[in-house]
């Protein structure tokens, strides 16, 4: 069987149905990891490992050359704009997308020759919504339950444990394509989440979903991260990034720019505080010659133009408002590229 | 559910890739059989009225006419070649139609790939499945016919096996069209100039004898004959040696179908 027979697991805690209420960070015991007991083949290893991953298609390289590793326990972000390569190698981590060269390990398993063992492993909630749209919520979960190979007796209790998860006790026997859009995606996750994976993929988990929506899913994945399971998640929101990720690592053109705890980002790459100058295009223009004649860094934010380092600046900088630095500074400065 | 299959005694998983595991195919399938649930009224419906339809019209039409077809009485001929079409649709349809929706428009596919499956097993999964619903649901010309008076013999008991397998290779060919088609347009193009043509030229209503030279060559390679030829031969009591051939050839087609489907389609699903 998968890893769960080698993996003991602590027991969930009754505190599962503040689930989807709101922020319970620290508190929530939804998920279990799998506590290494030196028989699971990623023990003491990092749970993904890609050294010099190249994904083509066609003309186009969809990754170039990426490297990157994932300790066991961390939530990782992937962040990037659209056509970063954030997809492309999310689906070389499951063996659906295969890599043209380089050396790919995902908890221990070598891919793509290991990949179904990685798989029984891992779960994975995918940025288009691919349910079955005639099925219930509970058959769903009953069929990937099979598919994740949860063992006859336990099934029942697994999809009863998913659907509390999601906060779907109350819709298991609704067909799916009624189903509001956010209860759609919670049941994505519990559909990865069905045979308590010891690594999660989330691929643009909340992309397209409103605030709310989108809160309940980030206490979701606040949630496992809490219970130590290891999560990967790919986004273009910097929010999303900034909020849960411990490590951020910033991809564009198919390579990663930069990975850090996300302040360390920041501190890094955008100093602690941004000046942020008002004004008409022509005062604007004026403080971006100006700021580029005193070799300081600054870029168009909105209305606004901001100078990064500002607590570097001297009596000389034009008036403005200070900030705190943030990550889509950080972002920017490193790839020159705006995102949402 | 192979319990402990991927474990060894000390708990360790194995690390040898296993091909073709019956829990992989299991959970597949249980999804079709889910969905089988909610359509098995309408697809029992349409299963048993069209062989009723062609019973009544060749029977009460044609069959006024013309009391045999190359000596076999009209309603043992067209209830047994009614079979061999209940088979062909109910396994070609189903392999192109569900594989290109379930890949390309509800990205079913692509979930369960995620999941510890692979395109192998996937594919044997639903083409199995299809098949056993052919198997089954050939039989339902044969209980049709009876009514109509058509005599039981113990060698209808082998229809279902001879629509399965049958079944299996026309489901694969369904897959593999499904893996070679740009839109779903496409198959139209394969119902009307392979599937049509294939499914009269089968001796199902008309002796293939009767054919000229030419077709009647071509004939001997559609598979839907020697599956005809079978179900005749088991369903009227005479089962001889020929029929280890016409049984080769639908084994041959099912083997080959089946390899060409997850070649194809494997490559579309895997990029």
């Amino acid at each position: 069987m998968g890893a769960r027979e080698h993996s003991p697991h602590p027991e969930p805690s009754a505190e599962l149905a503040l689930l989807g209420a709101g922020a319970c960070r620290h508190r929530v015991s939804a998920m279990s990891v799998a506590d290494s007991d030196g028989a699971s083949p990623a023990a003491g290893e990092g749970a993904i490992s890609l050294r010099k991953v190249v994904k083509r298609f066609g003309h186009i390289v969809a990754v170039d050359g990426l490297d990157l590793e994932v300790q066991s326990g961390v939530c990782f972000g992937l962040l990037g704009p659209n056509g970063a390569g954030k997809s492309t190698t999310m689906r070389m981590l499951t063996a659906q997308t295969l890599a043209d060269s380089g050396e790919i390990a995902v908890l221990g398993y070598e891919l793509p020759r290991e990949s179904k063992q990685a798989r029984m492993e891992m779960g994975v909630v995918p940025q288009l919504d691919n349910l079955d749209v005639e099925l219930t919520c509970r058959q769903i979960l009953t069929v990937f339950a099979r598919l994740y190979r949860v063992p006859g007796a336990q099934r029942a209790a697994a999809v009863e444990k998913a659907l509390e998860l999601a906060n779907l006790k109350g819709r298991a026997d609704t067909i799916v394509r009624e189903l509001s859009g956010g209860m759609r995606r919670r049941l994505l996750v519990a559909r990865g989440l069905i045979h308590r994976p010891r690594l999660v993929l989330l691929d643009e988990p909340t992309v397209g979903l409103d605030p709310q929506v989108r809160q309940e899913l980030w206490t979701l994945i606040d949630a496992l991260r809490v219970e130590g399971v290891t999560v990967l998640m790919s986004t273009h929101y910097i929010e999303e990034a900034e909020r849960l990720a411990d490590v951020v690592a910033v991809m564009s053109h198919g390579r990663i720019v930069a990975q850090d705890a996300p302040a360390r980002l920041v501190k890094a790459y955008a100093g602690e505080r941004v000046l942020e100058v008002y004004g008409p295009p022509a005062r604007l223009a004026e403080a971006s010659e100006h700021a580029a004649r005193r070799g300081w860094q600054s870029r168009r934010s909105g209305p606004a133009l901001a100078i990064m380092r500002a607590e570097t600046l001297d009596g000389d900088a034009p008036e403005g408002v200070l900030r705190p630095a943030n990550l889509e500074d950080a972002f920017v400065a490193l790839t020159g590229e705006e995102i949402e | 559910m192979s319990t402990g299959a991927a474990a060894t005694p000390a708990g360790e998983p194995l690390r040898r890739v296993r091909r073709l595991e019956p829990a992989a195919l299991a959970g597949v399938m249980s999804r079709d059989v889910v969905i089988f649930g909610r359509y098995w009224k309408a697809t029992t419906f349409s299963s048993v009225m069209q062989p009723t339809i062609y019973l009544l019209a060749f029977g009460l039409g044609f069959g006024t006419l013309v009391k045999t077809i190359g000596h076999i009485k009209t309603v043992q001929y067209i209830g047994t070649g009614t079979v061999a079409t209940a088979v062909l649709f109910s396994s070609a349809f189903p392999g192109m139609f569900n594989t290109f929706v379930r890949w390309q428009f509800q990205r079913t596919y692509d979930a369960m790939l995620a999941a510890p499956v692979d395109v192998e097993e996937l594919i044997t999964a639903e083409v199995l499945w299809i098949a056993l619903r052919a198997g089954v649901y050939g039989l339902a010309p044969l209980v049709v016919a009876m009514a109509f008076g058509l005599q039981p013999e113990a060698g209808m008991l082998l229809v279902p096996l001879i629509g399965f397998l049958t079944g299996f290779g026309f489901a694969a060919f369904g897959v593999l069209i499904a893996a070679v088609a740009k839109t779903i347009d496409n198959f139209n193009y394969v119902t009307s100039a392979v599937l049509t043509p294939m499914f009269l030229v089968a001796g199902t209503f008309f002796p293939v004898s009767t054919l000229p030279d030419g077709v009647r060559t071509v004939a001997q390679f559609n598979p839907l004959y020697h599956c005809v030829q079978l179900v005749r031969d088991a369903s009227l009591g005479g089962l001889g040696s020929a029929d280890l051939g016409h049984a080769g050839v639908l084994l041959g087609f099912a083997l080959l179908m089946w390899r060409l489907a997850i070649w194809r389609l494997g490559k579309r699903l895997i990029d």
